[in-house]
């Protein structure tokens, strides 16, 4: 399947869980938030959510700014 | 009483939280290896930071670099409207576990001046949902009573614009917010060095923000210590009343009788 990471079009395995993509990339979910077609998702929600075909995933995190 | 004593006591409080620093810190534009020496030398308990998409390389996020106890303090930059504001505002909550935000809305990218009536219209949102909204805004009073009325917890206006350095061009709109407006004034965005920052206190700001002012310095976190110093130096002025100026002519220090002569 065919989702939208961060903007980009990305291919996954049918089935796949938001927390194992999160591992996938090496995230710390202490210090991202995650939002799905525009929903934050609680991060208590990270193992169960999965992610489905035409997604779009957003996942943010701070940097420096004034 | 003596001016420590006062000093003890002057806090700044936002949103109910008490703060004894006036000096709100930027982590914009310079290694997060200096932030710990900068929010150090500062006496920094506020420090700003920004929301972007992630990378996937997470070894090096800033919040590993800022110091235990400091606030967070995320902005909600890269919005152009209302709408966007509170987006990311939603998102870095999630982060910051705090409810602190400073609401800045840029539609426009040469001046980069933020647009009043929709950081207006972000404050009535996100206030109502719990936010310490503390607004960036162009310095007006009518924009300004408005964002206190949405519920802002402090009132932002910039001293010129964003990275310019070029001190308190405002300076006179920005001492009808301090007069007029009954909340903390913060003068935020284009403060360049000690002495304008030490001069926003004397006008009786609450509190400066600078980022640029020090990712530009020679040595960021001595600038940070000078900084601090000048802050300090002007709310101390502040509080002490500062002596009216005269229009024309001299006033003599020194007794006008008994002179030697």
């Amino acid at each position: 399947m065919t989702i939208t990471y961060n903007g980009e079009k990305t291919e996954l395995a049918d089935g796949t869980r938001l927390g194992d993509f999160l591992r996938e990339k090496g995230y710390r979910p202490q210090i991202i938030a995650v939002e799905i077609n525009l929903a934050i998702v609680p991060k208590s929600d990270y193992e169960t959510v999965v992610l489905k075909e035409g997604d779009t995933l957003e996942v943010v995190s701070f940097m420096g700014g004034g | 009483m003596s001016t420590e004593n006062n000093a003890a006591k002057d806090t700044l409080v936002i949103g109910g939280h008490e703060f004894s620093s006036r000096f709100i810190l930027g982590s914009g534009k310079y290694s997060y290896d200096l932030i710990k020496a900068a929010v150090d030398n500062a006496g920094a308990q506020i420090v700003t930071m920004s929301l972007r998409r992630a990378n996937d390389d997470t070894q090096t996020n800033i919040l590993d670099y800022i110091p235990e106890g400091v606030t967070l303090l995320p902005n909600t930059s890269g919005s152009r409207n209302a709408e966007e504001a509170i987006r990311i505002a939603r998102l870095s909550r999630e982060i910051s576990g705090s409810n602190f935000v400073k609401i800045e809305v840029i539609p426009d990218t040469k001046y980069l001046l933020p647009d009043n009536h929709e950081t207006v219209k972000a404050i009535k949102t996100l206030a109502a949902e719990g936010f310490i909204c503390m607004p960036y805004m162009y310095p007006d009073l009518n924009a300004a009573r408005e964002m206190a009325a949405a519920g802002a917890a402090c009132i932002m206006p910039l001293a010129a614009p964003i990275g310019s350095n070029h001190g308190l061009a405002t300076k006179d709109f920005i001492q009808i917010l301090i007069d007029e407006i009954d909340l903390p004034i913060i003068v935020d965005a284009g403060i360049g060095k000690p002495s304008q920052a030490c001069a926003a206190m004397e006008m009786g700001a609450a509190a400066v923000m600078a980022n640029t002012a020090l990712a530009t310095a020679g040595d960021i976190p001595a600038m940070a210590g000078a900084f601090k110093k000048a802050i300090q130096a002007g709310r101390e002025a502040y509080l002490a009343g500062m002596g009216a100026e005269r229009v024309k002519g001299a006033s003599a220090s020194s007794p006008l009788t008994g002179y030697l002569r």
